[in-house]
C-alpha cells in the first residue's frame, strides 16, 4: 500500500480535514500512479467507513477496540503504529486538526519515522516533495526527508478543497489491533464547551477585529469607535484574548469562532493559519498592517500599510463625516 | 517535585527575516530574538506549581542553541528558575523535532523529572512535536494544548483545548510531558531583585554534538517567501488619501455605509 488516508470522526461524520486529505492522497495516486486506502480508527469506525467506501479508493479499512471507544493518545498511537506495521505504507495522510497535534509525534517517536506536520502543499514536479509554513507564516519550507521508510504528513486546513472530491466504491477490511490497558497512560473525561458569551459573531454583518497590533489595552477604544461609527461588532486574534484585555468569546480562530461577514476589518493582525481559518470566509476582508510583508495582505481584498493607531481613528472620523 | 521547562529562543514577531545564505534558515544578525511565545506561558505555569508546592521543588530550564540563548535561559532564571541547562547548538537539526527531542531525551534522562513542560509550538519552525516526542522517548504520558494544570501527589490532570471553544480534563500520573497553549496565565516579568539573583544562579553548558547518534528525520531544504494567490488592491498615498480612498471602498465597492 502506497498512501493510507486516517479518518478522524466529527460528531459521528468524517471530519472536513480528512476528507481534504482523501484528496490530496487522491491526486498523488493519480500523478504518480499509487495505491491508497482510508482508515477509520476508534467509535463510529464503521459508519465512517461506509462513508469513506463510496470515495476512489483501494480499499477502506477499519480498526476497531474497545480502548479506543473514547479518544486517547497512547490508545490512538499504538493502534495506528499497529495499522503502519502491517500494512506498511510508504505514506500516512492526516488533517493537521488538534487531535492530531496530540497523538502522532508519539507515533513519530515509536517507528522512529517523520512526522511533516501543516503541510501546505505537495510538489511531484521533481520527486515528491512537501512544503510548510515556517516563521509564523512569514517564509515557507520545502521539506527534506532524512531516510526511507514510511512518512506522516498532516495537511493544513483548506490545502486541499474537499469538494474536488471524487467518488468510487470500495471494500471494507477490518485489521486487527492488540491493546491492553497498560498501554494507556492518560484517563479523558468528557469533552465541554465554556461560556459561548453575550454576542453571536457569526450573525454580525460587520467586524472590526484587533490583533496585537494594537498595542495595549488602553488603544482598543480607537478600534471600538470605528465599530461603532461603522455599526460592527468587535472581535480579536488570540493575544488579545491572552492578555485578557478582551473576553474569549470574542476571540475569531480555530479555537475560537468561524465568522463570513460582509466586511472583516483586520486590524494589526499578522494572518496566523489559527486566526485566518476564523475569517477566511468574510465576503471582504480590509487588513491595516505596518508590515507589508504581512501574510494577512496575500488574502486580503483591500491592504493598507500603516500605523493603525494614526489611520483608524482619521478613518472613524471620515466615516461620521461620510454619513452626515 | 521536579519540573523542567523546555523554552526555546525564536524571531519575536516584530523581527526582521531575511533568508541565510544556503535558503535553510534566516539570517541570526538580523533577527530580534525573545522566548517563544507559549514557552513562556510553560515557564509561568512551572513556576506557578514550584510556588504553590512549596520550597523543595525545583524548575529547571533547558535550551539548545547557539550561545546567545543563555539570554532566555538568564531571563527565566531572574522570573524565578532554580537552575538552566544549555545544550549547544547543533546545526544540521534545526527544523527536525525527532532529533530535538533525541538530544533533550539524552540530556535529561539523568534528571528524573516528574513534568516536562514546553510551549506547544516554536514560532521559527513550528512543528509541535518536540514536547511530545521527548515524552514518549522518556516513557512518560504525553499531553498537548493545555490551559490549565491542577497538580497532585504523583499526578497531573489539565484541561486540553480542543477545537471551536471545546475542552476536556485528561489526568495522568507522573512523570508527563505536557505542552501549554498561550494564554493559560499571564506571564510575570523578572524583578530587579530576581535580575541580580539570576546572575549567581547555576548555568550547564552541554555539547552532544560528538557524543550521541542523532537521527536525523527532516529538515528544511529550501525558505522562500510564500507565493501570494489572491489580488490584493494595496491602497496607497499619505495617510488623508490612504483614508479617503477607504471611505470609497467602503460606500461604492462594498457598499456598507
Ligand atoms: C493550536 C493553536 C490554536 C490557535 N488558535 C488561535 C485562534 O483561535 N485565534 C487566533 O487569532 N490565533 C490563534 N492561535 C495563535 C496564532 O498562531 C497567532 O499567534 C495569532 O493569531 C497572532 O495574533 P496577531 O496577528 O494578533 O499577532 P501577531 O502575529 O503578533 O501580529 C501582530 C501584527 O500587528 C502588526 N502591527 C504591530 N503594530 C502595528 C501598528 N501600530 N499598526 C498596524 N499594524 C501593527 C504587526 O506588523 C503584525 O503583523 C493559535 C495557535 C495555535 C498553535
Amino acid at each position: 500500500m502506497d498512501i493510507l488516508v486516517v479518518l478522524e470522526n466529527n460528531n459521528g461524520a468524517i471530519h472536513r480535514m480528512s476528507l481534504e486529505a482523501i484528496v490530496a492522497a487522491q491526486k498523488l495516486a493519480d500523478e504518480q500512479n499509487l495505491s491508497n486506502a482510508i482508515l477509520a480508527i476508534g467509535a463510529d469506525s464503521n459508519a465512517l467507513a461506509n462513508a469513506a467506501a463510496h470515495y476512489d479508493t483501494g480499499e477502506v479499512l477499519t480498526a476497531e477496540h474497545n480502548l479506543l471507544s473514547v479518544y486517547n493518545s497512547d490508545g490512538y498511537a499504538a493502534a495506528l503504529r499497529q495499522v503502519i506495521d502491517q500494512e506498511k505504507p510508504s505514506y500516512v495522510f492526516f488533517g493537521h486538526t488538534y487531535m492530531v497535534r496530540d497523538y502522532v509525534p508519539k507515533i513519530s517517536a515509536q517507528l522512529q519515522r517523520p512526522f511533516l506536520c501543516d503541510v501546505i502543499s505537495l510538489k511531484t514536479n521533481d520527486g515528491l516533495s512537501f512544503a510548510k509554513q515556517a516563521f509564523n507564516a512569514k517564509l515557507a519550507a520545502d521539506l527534506g526527508v532524512a531516510s526511507e521508510g514510511t512518512i506522516l504528513v498532516s495537511f493544513q486546513s483548506a490545502a486541499f478543497n474537499a469538494d474536488l472530491i471524487s467518488s468510487g466504491s470500495a471494500e471494507i477490511r477490518e485489521v486487527a489491533v492488540e491493546l491492553d490497558e497498560g498501554m494507556i497512560k492518560t484517563t479523558a473525561e468528557e469533552p465541554f464547551q465554556e461560556e459561548a458569551g453575550g454576542v453571536d459573531l457569526t450573525a454580525a454583518e460587520i467586524i472590526i477585529s484587533v490583533g496585537r497590533g494594537i498595542g495595549k489595552e488602553e488603544n482598543l477604544p480607537i478600534a471600538e469607535a470605528l465599530a461603532q461609527a461603522i455599526g460592527g461588532e468587535i472581535s480579536s486574534s488570540r493575544p488579545v484574548v491572552d492578555s485578557g484585555w478582551l473576553p474569549s468569546f470574542r476571540q475569531i480562530g480555530s479555537s475560537g469562532q468561524t465568522v463570513s461577514p460582509k466586511l472583516y476589518f483586520a486590524l494589526g493582525i499578522s494572518g496566523a493559519i489559527q486566526h485566518v481559518v476564523g475569517m477566511k470566509g468574510s465576503k471582504n476582508i480590509v487588513a491595516i498592517n505596518k508590515d507589508a510583508e504581512a501574510p494577512i495582505f496575500e488574502l486580503a481584498d483591500y491592504g493598507v500599510v500603516g500605523d493603525l493607531l494614526e489611520i483608524v481613528p482619521k478613518l472613524t472620523e471620515a466615516i461620521l463625516a461620510a454619513k452626515n | 517535585m521536579k519540573l523542567c521547562v523546555l523554552v526555546k529562543q525564536v524571531p519575536g514577531s516584530e523581527s526582521a527575516l531575511r533568508i541565510a545564505s544556503g535558503n535553510t534558515w534566516v539570517e541570526d544578525a538580523a533577527a530580534l530574538f525573545e522566548m517563544n511565545e507559549s514557552d513562556n506561558y510553560a515557564l509561568e505555569e512551572a513556576l506557578q506549581i514550584k510556588e504553590s508546592l512549596g520550597n523543595d521543588s525545583e524548575v529547571v530550564v533547558v535550551s539548545m542553541g547557539p550561545e546567545r540563548v543563555q539570554k532566555v535561559i538568564r531571563e527565566a532564571l531572574s522570573k524565578g528558575a532554580d537552575r538552566g541547562i544549555h545544550i549547544n547548538e547543533i546545526p544540521e537539526i534545526k527544523s527536525d523535532p525527532f532529533a530535538t527531542a533525541q538530544v533533550f531525551a539524552n540530556v535529561i534522562k539523568v534528571e528524573n523529572f516528574d513534568l516536562i513542560f514546553s510551549g506547544l509550538q516554536s514560532d521559527d519552525v513550528g512543528s509541535g512535536q518536540t514536547g511530545v516526542i521527548l515524552g514518549e522517548m522518556l516513557g512518560m504520558a504525553t499531553a498537548t494544548l493545555v490551559m490549565a494544570t491542577e497538580v497532585q501527589e504523583g499526578s497531573i490532570k489539565v484541561k486540553r483545548e480542543l477545537e471551536s471553544g471545546w475542552f476536556q480534563w485528561v489526568s495522568m500520573s507522573t512523570p508527563a510531558s505536557i505542552t501549554i497553549q498561550s494564554g493559560i496565565n499571564q506571564p510575570r516579568y523578572p524583578s530587579l531583585k530576581g535580575i541580580m539573583g539570576a546572575k549567581k544562579k547555576e548555568m550547564k553548558v552541554v555539547d552532544l554534538s560528538t557524543a550521541v547518534t542523532i537521527e536525523k528525520q527532516q529538515s528544511f531544504a529550501n525558505i522562500y517567501l510564500p507565493i501570494a494567490d489572491k489580488k490584493t488592491e494595496m491602497i496607497e498615498g499619505n495617510v488623508d488619501q490612504m483614508v479617503s480612498r477607504l471611505v470609497d471602498v467602503l460606500k461604492t465597492e462594498i457598499k456598507v455605509l
